[in-house]
């Protein structure tokens, strides 16, 4: 079964922070052939816990196993699944663009533009920080691709709820 | 008072009622070791590889419904365990792996016998644990017994560093187990089991598939009840043979229970695999609809509407699409259907199912296991049979894997669960041996039996000495047929004969062998030297090897090739 057909999804995963955890979540798409798009991580509020939130592509019976085996890992706390929520979500960029004297300006502009900040400047360079959602750091990306972009730092997507329901245990 | 690590690990152990420990020395375990004698009320059986320990932790699990324990040094030591950790986790079984490590300031230096086994064994156990702190210890072999054995059981791995079990603290032994992501799901939900027993009450073609799940729970008996009350014919796994009686009396194979279908699948039985292809409601329970039991996914049960039992729900819905979804531990989730069918009587009844059942046993009749002894060359089916007439049907079997396993799962009849060990789901050649043995310390008096093929009985055969040495007299019949039989048998049908690779023409002689061993060794070439040897094998209280020279292209049918169909079988 081809299982990288199908739209993105987002699935949070709050586990317990116990050593080979990652190695855990990261097996299990690798081991039954499910496709990791992005992956972050990082401690939450609560002691203990952490937040992995990943986005992977398949149809919705991929889906669904995907669900329940990451249920199925005794380190995971809980699965969020965002099909069944409105959600924010949000990844950031680093992005080293070429800024001579000529296009200094145009970048500026565009960053002004996305509302994103030049965090490091040199003579030649800016390091532009952009957060937005998916389509938000493509677009900047593709403008600033056009003066020329010669590094780029992503993180993955990370995600919330819209809902009133609060994620518990 | 401050006790090592070793000391707490034996008194964990005692703790969760550990009788028996397969296990092999090494450097990284030689603290556990040398603390074992003050502990003689845990056994150890020292093994010849530590493969063979975890087979025989696993049958010893699959004999008593226990969790098996071994215990194995770093290194080599916990990788030649992998297979039968694997073996166990594809068959659901609780079993608790100790392995030693390099002391803690080593691990990551690439010292002497160091292998990250945690890493390697993560996805073939349950779960798994490095214990860096002797103050984690017990929590954490709490944990591993706990998680073993509970919900889906499977293999859980502990990996213990030398200066952990070397250092002291104090000993406190947890009352119980808290683990915020680990709630399985053991009551079965009273809407789910109302809608099914709403469906299987209309059935008028009902069959009832039945899997490994159900020897676990120890749900037998639901389950025989269930049957009987819906008049319901049953068929059943390889993991789920015994779960249901195949025979009215033990021993007598001329009567079948009307109810039994036999097993399902690539080599199930005709009527099993009509059956499920012609019934309207398919009950599944505590079965996995594994590729050798679905065949063509399109083709399975294609007029069902199906209910499926199982306490892991990444089994439910994940190979074949389901109506009824029930997650629940099967005895628990088999009372509670037995309880709403019992709540009324199944209308109808009579009238729906006697025409079911007679087209039952239209397709028996049609098509029965069959086979011809005739001439002067045993027929390996003749062996199995003379196996389970001569020891009334009442031995533990395990077996090796390929043909020599199918012709047992065929041709003996399990009327009781956990007499039938045999690696379903790996499929692990050399599982035969060892797990006899891990059987037969469990119950000493037992007879128990290895079927085996001439292939396969080599992977394995250092354990003989343990049983030698332990004095457990496993009987060991080999099928020699002088070929690697399955492999050669899909060489023949559908690689045109190219027997590249699976004939065994050098082999030992397997006499000679068990002499060497220690053990008897017994030869049957001629169908009529079939029944004394068996006998003289059940007579002796030693180990024993028989070694049947039987047709050496005998095949196993029915057969469904992959890919087919389970209606679509090669009959001969």
């Amino acid at each position: 079964m081809e299982k990288t057909n199908g739209s993105k999804h987002v699935i949070g995963v709050l586990v317990e922070n116990q050593p080979g955890v990652l190695s855990r979540v990261a097996g299990l798409f690798s081991g039954r052939g499910f496709n990791i798009e992005s992956l972050t991580v990082a401690e939450t509020h609560e002691a203990g816990v952490s937040r992995i939130t990943l986005v992977t592509t398949g149809d919705q019976h991929i889906l669904e196993q995907i669900i329940k085996q990451l249920n199925k890992l005794i380190n995971t706390v809980k699965v969020i699944d965002f099909r069944e929520v409105e959600f924010v979500n949000r990844e950031m960029a680093l992005i080293k663009v070429k800024a001579e004297p000529q296009t200094r300006a145009e970048v500026l502009r565009i960053v002004d533009i996305f509302r994103a900040k030049v965090v490091d400047i040199s003579p030649n360079f800016y390091t532009v920080e952009v957060t937005g959602d998916e389509g938000k750091i493509a677009a900047i990306l593709e403008l600033l691709g056009q003066i020329g972009v010669t590094e780029l730092a992503r993180t993955g997507k990370v995600a919330l709820a819209r809902s009133k329901k609060r994620v518990k245990d | 008072m401050k006790r090592t690590g070793a000391q707490i690990f034996f008194e964990c152990l005692k703790k969760e009622g550990v009788e028996v420990i397969f296990g092999f020395p090494g450097g990284a375990v030689l603290d556990i070791y040398n603390e074992m004698s003050n502990h003689e009320e845990i056994r150890h059986i020292l093994v010849r590889h530590e493969q063979g320990a975890a087979h025989m932790a696993d049958g010893y699990s699959r004999a008593t419904g226990r969790v098996g324990v071994c215990l194995v040094t770093s290194g080599p030591g916990a990788t030649n365990t992998v297979t039968g950790i694997a073996t166990a986790y594809a068959d659901s079984i609780p079993m608790v792996v100790f392995t030693g490590q390099v002391p803690t300031p080593m691990i990551g230096n690439d010292a002497f016998q160091e292998v990250d086994i945690v890493g390697i064994s993560r996805p073939c156990t349950k779960h798994n644990y490095l214990v860096k702190d002797v103050r984690d210890l017990a929590k954490t072999v709490r944990e591993a017994f706990y998680l073993a054995r509970t919900g889906r059981p499977g293999p859980v791995l502990v990996d213990l560093p030398k200066d952990v079990v070397q250092a002291q603290t104090d000993f406190r032994y947890p009352s119980k187990v808290e683990l915020r992501g680990y709630k399985p799901t053991l009551e079965a939900h009273a809407g789910q089991i109302s809608r099914g027993a709403k469906l299987l009450r209309k059935a008028k073609r009902p069959v009832i598939y039945a899997g490994g799940g159900v020897i676990h729970s120890d749900a037998g008996e639901e389950l025989q009840r269930l049957a009987e009350l819906l008049q319901a014919p049953v068929t059943a796994t390889l993991m789920g043979l015994g779960c249901f009686p195949a025979t009215l009396e033990a021993g007598d194979p001329k009567r079948l229970h009307p109810l039994w279908l036999g097993m399902l699948g690539m080599h199930g039985t005709f009527r099993a695999n009509m059956a499920v292809s012609n019934a309207d409601v398919l009950f599944a329970v505590g079965a996995r609809f594994d590729d050798r039991v679905t065949g063509k996914i399109s083709g399975f049960a294609p007029k069902a509407k199906i209910i499926h039992v199982d306490v892991d729900p990444t089994s439910i819905s994940k190979s074949v699409a389901v109506d009824i979804p029930i997650v629940g531990d099967c005895k628990n989730a088999l009372q509670k259907m037995v309880q709403a069918l019992e709540a009324e009587p199944v209308e109808e009844l009579e009238e729906t199912r006697a025409p079911w059942l007679d087209q039952v046993r239209q397709w028996r009749e049609t098509y029965p296991l069959a086979y011809q002894q005739e001439g002067d060359v045993i027929k390996p089916q003749f062996v199995v049979e003379k196996l389970y007439e001569l020891s009334r049907g009442e031995a533990i079997v395990t077996t090796e894997v390929g043909q020599n396993q199918m012709w047992a799962a065929q041709y003996y009849h399990f009327n009781r669960p956990r007499t039938w060990l045999s690696s379903g789901g790996l499929g692990t050649m050399g599982y035969g041996l060892p797990a006899a043995i891990g059987a037969q310390v469990a119950f000493p008096d037992h007879l128990v039996i290895d079927v085996a093929g001439d292939g396969s009985i080599q992977m394995n055969i250092q354990e003989l000495i343990t049983a030698v040495c332990y004095c457990l007299p496993v009987k060991v019949a080999i099928l020699n047929n002088r070929y690697l039989g399955m492999v050669r048998q899909w060489q023949e049908l559908f690689y045109r004969r190219n027997y590249c690779s699976t004939c065994l023409e050098m082999a030992p002689d397997f006499v000679k062998l068990a002499d060497a061993y220690g053990a008897v060794g017994l030869r049957a070439t001629r169908p009529d030297e079939v029944e004394p040897v068996i006998r003289e094998a059940f007579s002796v209280d030693r180990p024993v090897i028989m070694e049947f020279c039987v047709a050496e292209e005998e095949g196993v049918y029915p057969m469904v090739p992959a890919g087919k169909n389970i209606s679509e079988m090669l009959l001969v």
